[in-house]
C-alpha cells in the first residue's frame, strides 16, 4: 500500500426518495491495486460502482461525501468534465455481458467508438488499435471477429470484449461490477484472470465488485466487506480468511463451501445467516443486528464505530472484542 | 501493491507485449520454440493489416444480401421501381398535359390501341392520366413522410431520452396534435391555404409526425433502460451520441416499417384530399381521377377502379418493402452464420 492514494471515498450517501442504500462509505483505493467490495444482494455494492462513476438513476442523490479520484473530487465535475473522465480514466464492466453490448452494432465498432471519442484516432488507426485490443482479451482470429455481431459471441467472448472495450483507452482505473456471475465456472477464471493481466499491463488500479469470497482470496489485494450500505469490515484477504471479525463476515465465511478442506456440502447443510437483509430497513444502530448471534442491547441504539484492531484493518463491532464472544461467534453461531 | 510497472505509463505503444514483430508469420513446420507460444496471440493477429482495416462494409452488404433474396420484398420493390419509372417516364411517353381531351370519350380500356386504358367522360387518355398521378403520389408520399419523420424523430428522441418534465411538455403537445382528428385537420390547414402540392405535402407531414413520435418515444423509453446504454454513458458518450449512434440503430426497425407505411398513408391522404376535390386542380392525381370517376361507377367502372387498383398495388408494394427492410436490418432475425 506504498503507492499514492488513486481513489478516496469519504463519507458518500446515496439517497433514494425513501431509503439510503449506501450510507458514510469510506474507502481507498492506490494505484495498481484490486480492491474487492463484498457482499450479499441489497448491500449497496453496485450503486457504489455507479455513484463512482456519477451514474446513478435519477431518483438517487449523492447526500454527502467525496470522491476524490487523482486529486478532483468528482461530485464537484460538471458533466462534460465528467464524460470526459468516463471510459478514458474511470471505466467500468457490467455485470451482464449478454446486455451490455449494443446489439445491433458490431463488436469493432463498439470498440472503435470509445477510441475515437477519447483519443480522436482516425477510422483506420481506430479499427488496428480495437484489433490489437481483442487479440490483448485473447479472442481468436481478431481481425474477423471485428466484424461480428455481439449476438454471434459466446457469453465469456461477450465479457472480454467488454473488457476490451473498457481498457481501450487505458483508464487508469477500472471497476468491475460481478464480472464473472453470469458466466460459466470456468470462464469465470480466464476472465478474472485476464483482468488481473490487464491490471499489472496496463498498470490500472482495479474495484472487483463480487459476491464470491473465492475470487477474492485469490485476486484482491484488499477487501471491503459491506453490508446494508456500511462498510463492516476491512482487511487484507489473508488476515480476513484466516481470521474474521464482524459476526456478518463470518457468516459469509460459514456459509461458502470452500472454506473447510474435509467438508463436502453434500454431508449437511451449509450454515446460514438467518434472515434477510431487509431487516436493515429501519435500524437505528448496527444495521447487521437483527441477524446478529452476538447481538447486545446497545447495538440497536447507535451505528457502532470502525476499529482499528490491527494494522490495515477495520471492524465495525464493539462486542467481538468483548471477552467469550470471539468464541461464541467463532463457533459458526 | 507497489507494482514496478505502474511508473511508467507509455503513451505510444497501447501495451508493450504488444509490439510483436509484425513481419509476415512464417509458413509451415514452427520450430518448438513457435509451437509452445503460438497461442500467446493468436496466430492470425500478425496479419492485422491495413488491409483488414478496409473491410468493415461487411454488415451492410449482408443486409442488402437478406433484403434481396425476399420474394415479398423484391415483388414490392419491383413494383415501386415501376411506379418509380413511370412516374420518371411521364412527360417523356406523354409529353402533352394529362388533362387536354384527346379523343373521344368513354373508350373503354383494350378496344383502342392508341389509348390502351381508354379515355374518361371528357376524353382525356387515362393512362397518361395514371402515369402522371404517380408523379404527384410519389412526390407527396415521400416529402410529407420526410417532413413527418424528422419532426416526429425529434420531438420522439428527445421526449423518449432525456424523460422528466422535457417528456411531459411533449407529450402534451403530440396529445393536443392527436386529439383532433387529423383528416379534418388536413382538410383545414389545405383549406386555409391556397390548395397546390406544397400546402398539400405540408399538411400530410404535420398531420403524420405525431404518430412517429410516440412511436419514437416509447421505443427510446425502453431501450434508455437497457445495460448498453449504461455502458455507454460509462464509456463518457454525450447524449446526442448516445441518441444517435446507440439508441437510434436499435430503434429503427420499427420506424422503417411506419414510414414505409407513412409513404402509403400520405399516398391516401392525398388521393382522399384530390377525391374530395381539394387537391391542386391543375394536376391530375390519382384521388381526383377516382373522383371523376366516382359519378359514372355503374357505367365506366374502369375510371375508378384503375387509379384505384394503382393505388392499392402501391401502398401494398411500400409495406411488402417495409416488412422486408425490417427482417434484413435486424440481425437477430437473419438466420445466417
Amino acid at each position: 500500500m506504498a503507492n499514492a492514494s488513486l481513489l478516496s471515498v469519504r463519507d458518500l450517501t446515496v439517497k433514494f426518495p425513501r431509503i439510503e442504500p449506501v450510507r458514510n462509505l469510506s474507502f481507498d483505493v492506490s494505484e495498481g491495486e484490486t480492491l474487492a467490495i463484498v457482499g450479499e444482494s441489497g448491500s449497496g455494492k453496485s450503486l457504489t460502482a455507479l455513484a463512482l462513476m456519477r451514474l446513478l438513476p435519477k431518483a438517487a442523490q449523492i447526500t454527502s461525501g467525496r470522491i476524490d479520484f487523482s486529486g478532483r473530487d468528482l461530485l464537484k465535475l460538471d458533466d462534460r468534465s465528467i464524460r470526459s473522465l468516463r471510459g478514458k480514466e474511470i471505466a467500468m464492466i457490467f455485470q451482464e455481458p449478454m446486455t451490455s453490448l449494443n446489439p445491433v452494432l458490431t463488436i469493432g465498432r463498439q470498440i472503435t467508438e470509445s477510441l475515437r471519442l477519447h483519443e480522436g484516432l482516425s477510422a483506420k488507426a481506430a479499427r488496428l488499435r480495437a484489433i490489437e485490443l481483442l487479440d490483448l482479451v485473447r479472442i481468436p482470429a481478431p481481425h474477423k471477429r471485428i466484424d461480428d455481431y455481439p449476438h454471434q459471441l459466446s457469453g465469456g467472448m461477450r465479457q472480454r470484449v467488454m473488457i476490451a472495450i473498457a481498457v481501450a483507452c487505458r483508464p487508469r482505473l477500472l471497476i468491475a461490477d460481478e464480472p464473472t456471475t453470469a458466466l460459466d465456472v470456468t470462464i469465470q477464471a480466464q476472465v478474472l484472470d485476464l483482468l488481473d493481466r490487464l491490471r499489472r499491463e496496463l498498470s490500472m488500479a482495479l474495484i472487483l465488485i463480487t459476491h464470491d469470497l473465492g475470487i477474492v482470496t485469490q485476486w484482491a489485494d484488499n477487501v471491503v466487506v459491506m453490508y446494508a450500505g456500511r462498510k463492516v469490515e476491512q482487511a487484507l484477504p489473508e488476515a480476513l480468511f484466516a481470521d474474521p471479525l464482524h459476526p456478518y463476515t463470518r457468516g459469509l465465511l460459514n456459509a461458502s463451501p470452500r472454506l473447510k478442506d474435509d467438508y463436502h456440502y453434500t454431508d449437511g447443510p451449509l450454515t446460514e445467516i438467518p434472515g434477510s437483509i431487509v431487516s436493515a430497513i429501519g435500524e437505528n444502530g448496527c444495521p447487521f443486528a437483527p441477524r446478529c448471534p452476538i447481538v447486545r442491547s446497545g447495538c440497536r441504539t447507535r451505528v457502532p464505530d470502525l476499529l482499528v484492531p490491527a494494522e490495515d484493518r477495520l471492524v465495525a463491532c464493539p462486542v467481538i472484542f468483548a471477552e467469550g464472544e470471539r468464541h461464541v461467534a467463532a463457533r459458526g453461531l | 501493491m507497489s507494482n514496478p510497472d505502474t511508473a511508467e505509463r507509455a503513451p505510444v505503444v497501447l501495451n508493450p507485449a504488444l509490439a510483436y514483430d509484425r513481419s509476415p508469420p512464417k509458413p509451415d513446420a514452427p520450430t518448438p520454440n513457435e509451437e509452445r507460444w503460438s497461442n500467446v496471440h493468436a496466430p492470425d493477429a500478425m496479419r492485422a493489416t491495413t488491409a483488414s482495416a478496409e473491410t468493415g462494409t461487411t454488415s451492410a452488404n449482408r443486409a442488402l444480401r437478406v433484403f434481396l433474396r425476399n420474394p415479398n420484398a423484391m415483388t414490392g420493390l419491383i413494383f415501386l421501381v415501376l411506379v418509380v419509372a413511370a412516374a420518371l417516364l411521364a412527360p417523356v411517353l406523354y409529353p402533352e398535359d394529362p388533362l387536354s381531351m384527346v379523343a373521344r370519350p368513354f373508350i373503354w380500356p383494350g378496344t383502342n390501341s392508341t389509348y390502351p386504358l381508354g379515355t374518361d367522360s371528357l376524353g382525356r387518355d387515362v393512362l397518361s392520366g395514371i402515369l402522371h398521378g404517380a408523379r404527384i403520389s410519389l412526390l407527396v408520399g415521400i416529402v410529407a413522410t420526410v417532413i413527418g419523420l424528422a419532426v416526429g424523430l425529434i420531438i420522439g428522441s428527445t421526449a423518449g431520452y432525456f424523460g422528466g418534465w422535457v417528456d411531459d411538455v411533449l407529450v402534451k403537445l403530440i396529445e393536443i396534435v392527436q386529439t383532433l382528428p387529423s383528416f379534418i385537420l388536413l382538410v383545414v390547414l389545405v383549406a386555409i391555404a391556397q390548395p397546390s402540392v406544397a400546402v398539400v405535402t405540408g399538411a400530410v407531414g404535420i398531420v403524420s409526425w405525431p404518430t412517429v413520435a410516440r412511436l419514437v418515444r416509447s421505443e427510446f423509453r425502453a431501450i434508455r433502460e437497457k445495460d448498453y446504454v449504461v455502458a455507454a454513458r460509462s464509456l463518457g458518450y454525450g447524449h446526442v451520441r448516445i441518441i444517435i449512434r446507440e439508441i437510434l440503430p436499435n430503434a429503427l426497425p420499427p420506424i422503417i416499417v411506419t414510414s414505409s407505411v407513412m409513404v402509403a398513408s400520405a399516398i391516401l391522404m392525398e388521393s382522399a384530399l384530390s377525391f374530395m376535390g381539394l387537391g391542386d386542380p391543375n394536376l391530375v392525381s390519382w384521388g381526383s381521377m377516382i373522383g371523376d370517376g366516382r359519378e359514372l361507377l355503374r357505367t365506366a367502372w374502369y375510371l375508378t377502379a384503375i387509379p384505384g387498383l394503382a393505388i392499392v398495388f402501391t401502398v401494398l408494394a411500400l409495406n411488402l418493402i417495409g416488412d422486408g427492410l425490417n427482417d434484413a436490418l435486424n440481425p437477430r432475425f437473419t438466420d445466417e452464420r
